[in-house]
């Protein structure tokens, strides 16, 4: 068996004390800054033990194939769908989701804040898929990757997040109310706010945090 | 999903021998189409092995100059790698124009070149299927389903390889490296390693049992020359091709020195497009004469109900890069004819 945050060991043969043949293995994820153990039986995936295992219920199962973005939660810090992740394989991953971006203090992220202030969901049950996938679009971009939608004579360096950008780079989350305008000036915000400006500072609005809002 | 056995291998030879010892395994990269395969009862392994952490995530520039890609390269690291975005441009945007964010940052190279068609009959397991039941008979060919092959399409088969990034490595004269048990370490060209349906569909590419993709590698991009991957789907993002082009050019006093030319969407593999190829060789880049090879190639075509606009959709794609390339090279786009 793994001991808590072996992440990084590259690990061997069948896992741990399951004997060769099981059809269950334990791991262990490192779920918000929390080492979880668990059993699992090996067709279990990263978003039904989020969900059933652990009662992280923000994550939410849409479609169950990798097509609506519902699931998307941050592996190791990259964006992913969960619900195509088998948590077996993910033994020792660090996991960030929906319950995790805001602060210990209740203080939500920037990206929260600018949801709400920009009314960038009506039912919310594409939410927290959007919210995991656009802090890896900030990532991304801030990273130099580049998108379809990237020139091919861009300079490397930081991306700038334009409308055309974040459309493009949010194309794996989709969202039923269609409150994709909403979505778009929220990421747009942050995102410029990130080349210079101070993205903890309360969104524009100032609309004061509701953490009851998402979850 | 039925319940499978897990191994984390830790060596290359430990997977294929944890393979050979187990019937009905199967290897595990980042499972974007796997998981979801076995999800729909299509892939049913008794063992899945895993060789997503195995030391194969390295891009390395060869002595001789080009690039070996190892196999668990995230497709997202692979399209913004310095050296593939400035030398291989077609790969990028190849890789970049399939997907999603969150699939490509999971997603691996060899992956990529293993997916199974999206024909909706191969991934319904109630629906009948040669290439996933081999003998029960093709649900497609007849069907209203408009996303299916115009090209090389057998009485067997009529799926098309969804593959983006497949298209520009048939264009860009990659060469995929295999290992196995039985086979040692063993290359094949890009262009061979995906096959026509014919009479067994159920085999997508020359693979054999137990041999996993190691690196795919690259060759040296020439100095002159220069690459473009576009792609028309249905919607702006986040749909696989209804027909889509890799082109490379090199021109020499306006003449053609090389060209490649690859479509997707429109065929059981990759298309290269040889005959085009052939007829554009030290030929001056005209409007004419790219329309003349073009819809020589494309004269193979045998269009199913409904989608026959699948042809002209790529005889406009390859002569609209073959135009921009020619720009790109320092030329004048061609004079377009009416």
């Amino acid at each position: 068996m793994h001991q808590a945050g072996s992440g990084s060991d590259p690990g061997g043969g069948p896992p741990h004390s399951a004997p060769d043949g099981a059809h269950r293995s334990r791991v262990t994820l490192r779920v918000n800054g929390t080492d979880r153990d668990l059993d699992v039986d090996h067709r279990v995936t990263l978003l039904d033990a989020l969900r059933e295992t652990l009662e992280l219920t923000g994550t939410k199962k849409g479609c169950d194939h990798g097509q609506c973005g519902a699931c998307t939660v941050l592996v190791d810090g990259r964006r992913a769908n969960s619900c195509l992740l088998l948590a077996v394989a993910q033994d020792g991953a660090e996991v960030t989701t929906v319950e995790g971006l805001a602060d210990a203090d209740g203080t939500l992220h920037p990206l929260q804040r600018a949801f709400l202030a920009h009314d960038a969901f009506q039912c919310g049950y594409c939410t927290p898929g959007q919210l995991c996938s656009a802090v890896g679009v900030l990532g991304e971009a801030a990273d130099g990757q580049p998108s379809h939608v990237t020139g091919t004579a861009a300079p490397s360096g930081p991306v700038t997040l334009t409308t055309d950008e974040i459309r493009e780079r949010l194309s794996g989350n989709l969202c039923r109310c269609g409150a994709y305008n909403g979505i778009v000036e929220a990421v747009a915000e942050v995102g410029a706010g990130m080349n210079g400006a101070d993205v903890t500072a309360p969104s524009s609005s100032a609309i004061p945090p509701r953490p009851d809002v998402i979850v | 999903m039925k319940p499978f056995a897990y191994v984390r291998a830790t060596s290359l030879q430990q997977a294929v021998d944890a393979h050979a010892c187990r019937p009905g395994s199967r290897y595990l990269g980042g499972g974007t189409n796997l998981v979801d395969l076995m999800k729909h009862d299509v892939e049913t392994p008794t063992t899945l092995i895993d060789i997503s952490r195995l030391p194969l995530n390295r891009v390395e520039e060869l002595p001789a100059g080009g690039l070996r890609i190892g196999a668990t390269v995230p497709n997202a690291d692979l399209a913004a790698h310095p050296l593939v975005r400035s030398g291989y441009p077609a790969l990028s945007q190849a890789l970049l124009a399939g997907a999603s964010g969150q699939l490509r940052n999971v997603a691996t190279t060899g992956g990529n070149l293993l997916q199974r068609t999206r024909c909706p009959y191969f991934q319904d397991v109630s629906k009948p299927c040669n290439k996933r039941d081999p003998g029960t008979g093709c649900g497609a060919r007849d069907s209203t389903y408009r996303d299916l092959a115009v090209l090389g399409h057998s009485e067997h088969c009529v799926a098309t390889h969804p593959s983006d990034m497949a298209v520009a490595l048939a264009a860009l004269d990659a060469g995929i490296e295999l290992y196995g048990d039985t086979e040692g370490p063993r290359q094949v060209a890009a262009t061979a390693f995906h096959r026509l349906p014919g009479a067994h569909p159920e085999q997508d590419t020359l693979i054999r049992p137990g041999e996993i993709v190691t690196a795919v590698v690259l060759p040296p991009a020439a100095p002159g020359a220069v690459s473009l991957y576009r792609k028309a789907r249905d919607r702006a993002s986040y749909a696989f091709a209804l027909a889509s082009v890799a082109a490379v050019l090199e021109l020499a006093d306006g003449r053609v020195r090389h060209v490649a030319l690859a479509f997707g969407g429109l065929a059981h593999r990759p298309w290269r497009a040889t005959v085009a190829e052939q007829l554009l060789a030290g030929a001056p880049l005209t409007d004419e004469n790219v329309l003349r090879a073009v819809d020589a190639e494309l004269a193979q075509a045998r269009p199913l109900r409904g989608n026959a606009f699948k042809v002209g959709l790529a005889r406009n794609l390859a002569r609209d890069s073959l135009a921009a390339l020619a720009q790109a090279c320092g030329g004048e786009p061609p004079e377009r004819l009416p």
